[in-house]
């Protein structure tokens, strides 16, 4: 098995797989306390539309879908803060948009598309280095945004307490959907749109079995997220299984034991 | 705040949601020291006034003055504003001391420091709820989280507690600690309180300032000519005769 690591492609996989649990882990646990699971699984299929739009006009496919998918992000965030229905609603409103509009576009386009396609399965084995790049740029911002964990925390925990104490929640609703869109596009090409929603939320889930505090609840979605990873490769070189699909195998495995087994606070 | 001036001064304040008009002209003047009770019937715009007095409702139109400035420049530091904690997020992993040291910071606490973590066990010990230390909010009682929200409030030391339906889910005893706790608090620190109640007979008891509400300001002052019967007929369409404090009323006459 340790020969595997050496592997170049292995170790690209594992560095892109790593360096996901941490951003998922991160961000997971607003997504999951917020009541926002949906929303990985909204944002994935809006980015769908945004590679499809990329495809058709000749352009790199993410670098349309990541400006695409953070409107989206932040047009939900705002038809859920204005109008009379629920974020799950305006999530399901606008995937089923953004999906629509990417077939429309991948029909437009004469030439085969099957490129499209690993953006549906995803291909963490075959992570170029610019992927690699591009989701390191992404915990570079995160690692910017670490002075606001707190106040996002407070909000999440109660949103009128923190906006009585002068926290920015709506402008921090935005800047989180924002951030949230951009890991999932990144996340995208590494598992999948399909899958993209697993990595936001089952790490969370898992940890708040066994979590008392919320910074402990983030740091386990971490655990829970970088395990997955590390093991779930293993085992897909091991019995030449899909990679992604084994990673969220084993992410939903390890929730069903805590979820048995934890059940604190 | 403005030495000797009001805590609280509304003068016209009118708010509107589209259609619906929440509060309408409610001009009021509350002196600092008072511990003031807001009653009246459900959607008598109680908690609409407790959120312009937070910054977290602009009023349509008039003008507010909490602790001599505009609600959103006051600095928050001075405001102690315990929640119904029915609206408790029981998913959200908790620890006591987390949430009281949140109302010191003003964030959520990843780790406290060592001077964090004295001035919540103050706080906690202050409102007879050290032995929470430690323990998950998602599992406490109704009291005990009445106990953890107002040492929330207290830990920061404000000249201004706001309470909403702080009764609500606890039991007699426990509202009798919640009172003695308040006015310790208030004898200490000179602080102005405000609670909305549903309870008109702790209002009589307790508050110096009674307001009612109906929309429209129908009654402000001290609770013997605030609660009286006109006032309470004019809010409510009648004067309740479960809350045992009829005999009180006898006493008094219509303001």
């Amino acid at each position: 098995m340790l020969e595997a690591w050496s592997l170049p492609f292995m170790q690209r996989a594992l560095l892109a797989g790593l360096v996901m649990a941490l951003l998922a882990g991160y961000y997971g646990p607003f997504v999951v306390q917020r009541g926002l699971s949906f929303l990985g699984s909204g944002l994935a299929h809006a980015a769908f539309g945004g590679v499809a739009l990329g495809l058709l006009l000749g352009l790199e496919p993410l670098a349309v879908a990541v400006p695409f998918t953070a409107l989206v992000a932040l047009g939900i965030t705002w038809v859920s803060g204005r109008t009379r229905i629920r974020g799950d609603t305006a999530v399901g409103i606008f995937f089923a948009f953004s999906m629509a509009i990417g077939i429309v576009f991948l029909s437009l386009k004469r030439e085969y598309t099957a490129e499209a396609f690993t953006y549906l399965f995803g291909s963490i084995l075959a992570v170029s280095s610019a992927d690699l790049w591009a989701s390191l740029a992404l915990l570079g911002v995160t690692a910017l945004t670490l002075p606001l964990w707190g106040r996002w925390a407070y909000a999440t925990f109660d949103r009128e307490l923190a906006a009585a104490d002068r926290v920015p929640v709506a402008f921090d609703d935005y800047l989180l959907a924002f951030l949230v869109a951009l890991v999932v596009v990144v996340a995208m090409k590494l598992v999948g749109l399909l899958l993209v929603a697993a990595f936001l939320v089952i790490p969370a889930a898992t940890a708040r079995q066994g979590a008392r505090t919320f910074l402990g609840m983030v740091l386990g979605a971490v655990f829970v997220g970088a395990l997955s990873v590390v093991l779930g490769l293993a085992l897909s070189y091991r019995f030449d299984l899909p990679s992604g699909a084994t990673v969220v195998l084993l992410q939903t495995l390890l929730f069903t034991l805590a979820a048995t087994l934890l059940r604190r606070g | 705040m403005t030495d000797g001036g009001p805590a609280l001064e509304t003068r016209d304040l009118t708010v509107r949601f589209g259609d619906h008009l929440a509060l309408e002209r409610v001009t009021l003047s509350v002196p600092p020291g008072a511990f003031v009770a807001i009653v009246g019937p459900n959607g008598a715009g109680k908690s609409t006034f407790l959120k312009v007095l937070l910054g977290l409702v602009r009023p349509s139109e008039g003008t507010v003055r909490v602790l001599g400035r505009p609600p959103e420049r006051v600095d928050p530091r001075l405001i102690g504003y315990v929640p119904q904690f029915k609206t408790l997020d029981r998913t959200f992993p908790a620890l006591a001391e987390e949430l009281v040291a949140s109302g010191l910071r003003r964030a959520w606490p990843g780790r406290l420091s060592a001077a964090e973590r004295r001035l919540v066990e103050a706080a906690l010990e202050r409102v007879g709820a050290r032995q929470l230390i430690g323990r998950s909010v998602s599992r406490f009682s109704g009291g005990e989280l009445q106990r953890v929200y107002l040492a929330r409030a207290f830990v920061r030391r404000p000249r201004l507690v706001m309470l909403d339906e702080p009764a609500t889910g606890i039991d007699v005893l426990g509202e009798a600690d919640m009172y003695r706790l308040l006015e310790d608090y208030q004898k200490e620190t000179g602080a102005t309180l405000l609670m909305i109640t549903h309870d008109w007979e702790a209002a009589y008891h307790h508050a110096t300032h009674v307001i009612v509400l109906n929309r429209r300001l129908v009654g402000f002052g001290p609770p013997e000519r605030a609660l009286s019967e006109r006032c309470l007929r004019e809010a409510f369409g009648h004067v309740g005769h479960a809350h045992g404090i009829s005999l009180s009323f006898r006493r008094n006459h219509d303001a």
